[in-house]
């Protein structure tokens, strides 16, 4: 039962009050993508043990997504951020790096 | 014999006597006993069979661990299968039921199976019953699940009368156990001016303390615990609970804990169970150490049993466990059993110590009482059978041959202590070996962490791995200092002084004696409750067993429902050594809640009955309630599946709808569809996304039919658009789908297109909608004094805002049934008005109410599909020849590249028609239709199925539509249909649209 804070309205809010969202910072592919790219962007999904960028809506709250960087071996949370942003702010990223020396995340394949 | 001693107990009532019944028996004891207590001082120690060799067994512990002596309480209602007899506390009426045997506890048929131990080992029913493979579903399974299971389930017509909570609790500091390290740790942490909560699984607090001795802070331990819990009682800050068991720790400082609130009071008004749902900023686990039995021969025959619990049952309940009683060992602390029986002036026979050298102090003392001590000495076997009689004594260092032979009728044995270490390994602490103990405690440098990497759990005394009361008050202060600072708390605590540990080092005995020959191995028992020795383990690990997971599995070690709290360690060294590995190499299985079982009604709590789930009513349920209805689940929505007269079937009352729909007037209560309002500029760019056919075209007053589907191209919800202005659509959704809809909206807009300027609004609640159906609809409608609904004022798919009765109402021309209709959208406040005056007004024209399945049967006569119906979450809507409704303009929509994937853009994929049988029978519902060969896996092939099915009262027959390979292509061509009694129904393919294909009664 985690608690991610929603970074809309501040909320410290319990698991039970949200909804996942998987993945986080996928890029759509529509028509015109080839077979290979669509298929990667509808079915494959990182799923790291260790640093993890996902998706969560705020759902029995303000309603709002946004997106948690977190570790999903020791539940610690780096921070929450906007769902309207292509990666990861650079603060999420220095906050990861100072408590994972040597972490680097991966480019989206 | 075990028996109730003339004076002493320090936890019974001897003035309230309690009676109750043992399989039928007749049997006492006193308020205070727990139920374990009240049956050895009847001398009942023999209390149940094991579970797969139905050998007999007797209590073993005095608390939570207890593996042997579970039993069945109460009957009826209120029946309850697999409760420990150490953890019961007795009540006046009891009704207690020994389990596992077959025709009684005492002659027991199943019983053969020890006879047969040496054919049923490790792995045996992997092994055996492969095959012949058809024996398994006919011959083995049915056998296998009658002996399988301990107790039995409660009787299935059983209801449970009692009421279960849940409790919300938020504290700054959970303190997990009340023994004297629980208390110090409450008492540190409430200094600091904290919210603390403090639970205690027993009914009494202080722990081992009052039994085993000592002093803290200059007062004896039971003294000091008594005066530390009125210091606590007296704070605002804290909150006490007794019976109340920490069951699991969880993510970022959740915590669950289980209260037996009146299993010991039936018939109170308070909640049986309660479950605790606690957010802690810091918990504290001063959950204890658990004794671990010595593994020789005869270890499991009633009468053995752990040395603390022998010594509990002396002290607390003045219950004797025999008359003559054994004391083996590895360590020091059991000589308090042997110094605690002797003072209340019982035999002790012998101390047998395995360590060469003996014991310290304690040793000391016992031989100043006389006790004969033998060192460097262990039991070969145990004599008895329904009873200890007798044990063999043998070198330690040797084999097992017989030196002496001791008659006795209880052994109080003492494998060393395990910290229990579950709470704090279910959150992801780590856990070290204690090379001098013996024992593995948890490792302070990997604690559980929580969302800012700092650690959350602290374990503090005996759970820590400090065994004397000098050291385990010292570490649950500066353990609860070091938490309180993690959140910002500050305290200035001392420990108080207590009696230091002098006690001289234990020796690990995993196996008693050291070389026993295999025919000793194989009576010596590691996991009571699952009947595993030593012997199966080592067989594992001749097998190739190399992991402790896997082990486990395979010889079903730790895997009762006792998880192993007595067994694991044991096990777990069994194998070590089998291995030629240490135990800390070979590590331990995972520690899952919860740490005792709890029962399934606190966790479902008050959600049962009519609070199970809230239901959503319109507002016109009351009326439907009134007027017959007959309802179906839709989501929370409840609708009315038909309106029955006094005397009407349900299919009587179907067909009378119906009919009075086509013929005349039909009123249909539509306000569960979704209603969602999608405004902005960008609204038409949106829509267009949203739909797959073109929305941004739609001109305002004009409505369209609409398809979505999910991004895998998957048909999700169809419905009605009406354009309400250049900015606004107002979308019509499912019943089912209002809320999935209104959040697929928001994702796309909040997580991909947020540059988008559009808001989304369901505003289902908001109004009611009344589908006004049938010939008349136009007539009721202008009665009501509705104008511009003419023929030519408002053709089909137009709406326009006017009102109805003088109520202010979006009128909308749309269909649902292939008659002239309108649905009438009014603020949900005034639709019960609008509804009476509809009724009132319809008189005339015979105005019938109807319910959902006769709409099903108006839509599927017009050949009309419904999702969920037609559609199953693989279906494309070019199954359902609904390519008229896909853009061929748009470069995109949700769906459309998923769309243009090989498997899906294919022309074998089954596709809908309409079926009519030859035999003029109505087809099942999922029916499948045959075609010639069989598959890879000897199974019938298939070539399509039926997905709606329903009787027209319009045509007096039977109808349905269904999906079938190359179906459109295939028109009068005759297929069959597979029944469940093996039978064929044939059935012509035809079109979809079974009454007015030319939609006249529509267009008027």
């Amino acid at each position: 039962m985690l608690i991610l804070e929603c970074p809309y309205c501040g909320v410290k809010a319990d698991e039970t009050e949200l909804h996942p969202g998987g993945e986080a910072h996928l890029t759509r592919f529509g028509p015109g993508s080839s077979d290979d790219a669509f298929e990667s962007y509808l079915f494959m999904r990182a799923n790291p043990k260790g640093v993890h960028f996902e998706r969560w809506r705020h759902a029995h709250g303000c309603g709002k997504w946004f997106h948690a960087a977190r570790c999903t071996v020791t539940l610690e949370v780096f921070g929450t951020y906007s769902a309207q942003t292509t990666e990861p702010p650079s603060d999420i990223i220095e906050k990861i790096a100072a408590r994972r020396p040597g972490w680097a995340k991966e480019s989206q394949a | 014999m075990s028996t109730r001693l003339a004076k002493g107990g320090r936890l019974i009532d001897r003035a309230t006597t309690h009676r109750f019944t043992f399989n039928g028996r007749q049997m006492q004891g006193y308020a205070g006993d727990t139920l374990a207590s009240a049956l050895l001082a009847g001398d009942q120690m023999l209390v149940g069979r094991s579970f797969k060799y139905h050998r007999p067994r007797g209590i073993v512990a005095s608390g939570a661990e207890e593996p042997n002596a579970l039993v069945g309480l109460g009957s009826g209602n209120t029946f309850e299968p697999n409760q420990r007899v150490t953890v019961t506390e007795l009540f006046d009426g009891l009704e207690a039921q020994s389990q596992n045997h077959w025709p009684s506890l005492e002659f027991d048929v199943g019983a053969i199976n020890a006879k047969l131990s040496r054919f049923l080992p490790a792995g045996f029913y992997y092994k055996t019953f492969i095959h012949p493979r058809p024996f398994w579903k006919h011959v083995y399974e049915p056998f296998i699940r009658k002996s399988a299971g301990l107790g039995k389930a409660p009787d299935k017509e059983a209801r449970d009368p009692d009421t279960y909570e849940h409790f919300y609790a938020h504290v700054d500091v959970l303190v997990i156990g009340g023994g004297v390290a629980g208390l110090q740790a409450a008492k540190v942490a409430a200094q600091s001016g904290g919210k603390v909560l403090l639970i205690e699984q027993n009914a009494h607090w202080g722990g081992r303390a009052p039994v085993d001795g000592g002093t803290v802070d200059g007062a004896e331990a039971d003294a000091w615990v008594s005066a530390t819990l009125e210091e606590l009682e007296g704070m605002a800050n804290v909150t006490l609970r007794a019976r109340t068991m920490g069951a699991g720790l969880y993510d970022h400082g959740y915590a669950t804990a289980y209260e037996r609130v009146s299993d010991h009071a039936p018939g109170s008004d308070a909640p049986r169970h309660r479950l605790w749902r606690i957010r802690a900023g810091q918990i504290v686990t001063a959950t204890g150490a658990i004794e671990r039995p010595l593994s020789f021969a005869g270890n499991d025959i009633p009468g053995v049993m752990l040395a603390s619990a022998a010594r509990d049952f002396a002290v607390n309940y003045a219950v004797s466990p025999g008359d003559r009683t054994v004391v083996v060992t590895n360590n020091d602390d059991a000589y308090r059993t042997a110094l605690a029986l002797k003072s209340l002036g019982l035999s002790v026979p012998a101390v047998i110590d395995a360590r060469a050298n003996g014991g310290g102090a304690l040793m000391a003392e016992a031989e100043a009482q006389g006790i004969r001590v033998l060192k460097g000495k262990g039991i070969a076997k145990v004599q008895g059978g329904a009873r200890v009689t007798g044990v063999e004594i043998c070198a330690q260092a040797g084999e097992g041959a017989t030196q002496e032979t001791i008659a006795c009728d209880a052994v109080a044995m003492s494998g060393g202590w395990s910290p229990v270490v579950h709470l704090w390994s279910h959150i992801g602490g780590k856990l070290t070996w204690d090379e001098t103990e013996n024992f593995f405690r948890p490792d302070p440098e990997r604690a559980p962490i929580t969302h800012d990497g700092s650690a959350i759990v602290t374990a503090v005394g005996a759970a820590n791995g400090h065994l004397g009361l000098s050291e385990i008050v010292s570490d649950a202060t500066s353990g609860t200092t070091s938490a309180l600072k993690r959140i910002g708390l500050s305290v200035d605590a001392a420990a108080p002084e207590a009696s230091p540990r002098d006690e001289a080092p234990m020796e690990p005995v995993w196996l008693m004696p050291q070389g026993a020959k295999r025919a000793l191995r194989a009576k010596a028992w590691l996991d009571f409750q699952n009947d595993v020795k030593v012997t199966d383990v080592q067989l594992a690990a001749q097998e190739g067993y190399v992991s402790v997971e896997h082990t486990k599995r395979y010889t079903t070690l730790g895997m009762a429902t006792d998880q192993g709290k007595l067994s694991n360690i044991n096990g777990l060294a069994i194998l070590s050594q089998a291995l030629g590995e240490g135990i800390p190499q070979v590590g331990t299985t995972t520690f899952r809640p919860p740490y005792t079982p709890i029962s399934l009604a606190s966790i479902a709590g008050e959600a049962k009955g009519e609070l199970f789930q809230p239901i959503r009513r319109t507002a016109l349920h009351s009326w439907h309630e009134e007027n017959g209805a007959e309802w179906e689940p839709v989501g929370h929505w409840r609708r009315p599946f038909a309106y029955r007269k006094p005397g009407e079937s349900t299919h009587d009352a179907v067909t009378r709808e119906c009919v009075a729909t086509r013929e005349s007037l039909g009123l249909l209560d539509a306000s569960t569809l979704g209603k969602i309002l999608v405004k902005g500029p960008d609204a038409g760019r949106f829509m267009d996304m949203l739909y797959t056919n073109m929305m941004s075209s739609l001109k305002p007053g004009f409505c369209r039919y609409g398809l979505m589907c999910s991004e895998n191209g998957f048909l999700m919800d169809d419905g009605v658009v009406a354009r309400i202005d250049e900015d606004t659509f107002l979308c019509h959704t499912t019943t089912g789908g209002a809320e999935r809809i209104h959040a697929h909206m928001e994702e796309w807009l909040q997580t991909e297109w947020w540059d988008w300027k559009v808001w989304v609004l369901n505003v289902t609640e908001q109004y009611t909608q009344i589908g006004v159906v049938g010939p008349k609809s136009r007539a009721v409608l202008e009665k009501l004094g509705t104008e511009g609904i003419g023929k030519d004022d408002l053709p089909f798919m137009r709406w326009i805002d006017g009102n109805v009765g003088g109520i202010p109402a979006r009128i909308f021309r749309i269909s649902f049934s292939g008659e002239l209709s309108f649905e009438i959208a009014v603020a949900a406040n005034r639709g019960r008005e609008l509804w009476g005056k509809l009724i009132e007004a319809g008189q005339e024209f015979n105005v019938t109410p109807y319910g959902t399945e006769a709409m099903h049967v108006l839509r599927a006569e017009k050949g009309f599909i419904m999702i969920g119906e037609e559609t199953d979450g693989t279906i494309i809507p070019q199954d359902l020849g609904l390519h008229w409704a896909i853009s061929k303009k748009k470069e995109d929509y949700i769906g459309k590249r998923a769309q243009e994937r090989s498997f899906m853009d294919n022309p074998e994929r089954w596709q809908l028609v309409g079926l009519e049988t030859t035999d003029g029978s109505k087809l099942p519902d999922g029916a499948y239709a045959v075609a010639p060969g069989n598959n890879a896996n000897g199974q019938v092939n298939t070539q399509g199925r039926v997905t709606s099915s329903y009787h027209s009262a319009a045509l007096g027959r039977p109808i349905a539509m269904g999906l079938v390979h190359n179906g459109p292509d295939r028109m009068g061509e005759v297929i069959e249909f597979a029944m469940t009694d093996g039978s064929r129904v044939p059935a012509k393919i035809t079109g979809t649209i079974f009454f007015d294909p030319e939609g006249e009664k529509q267009n008027v």
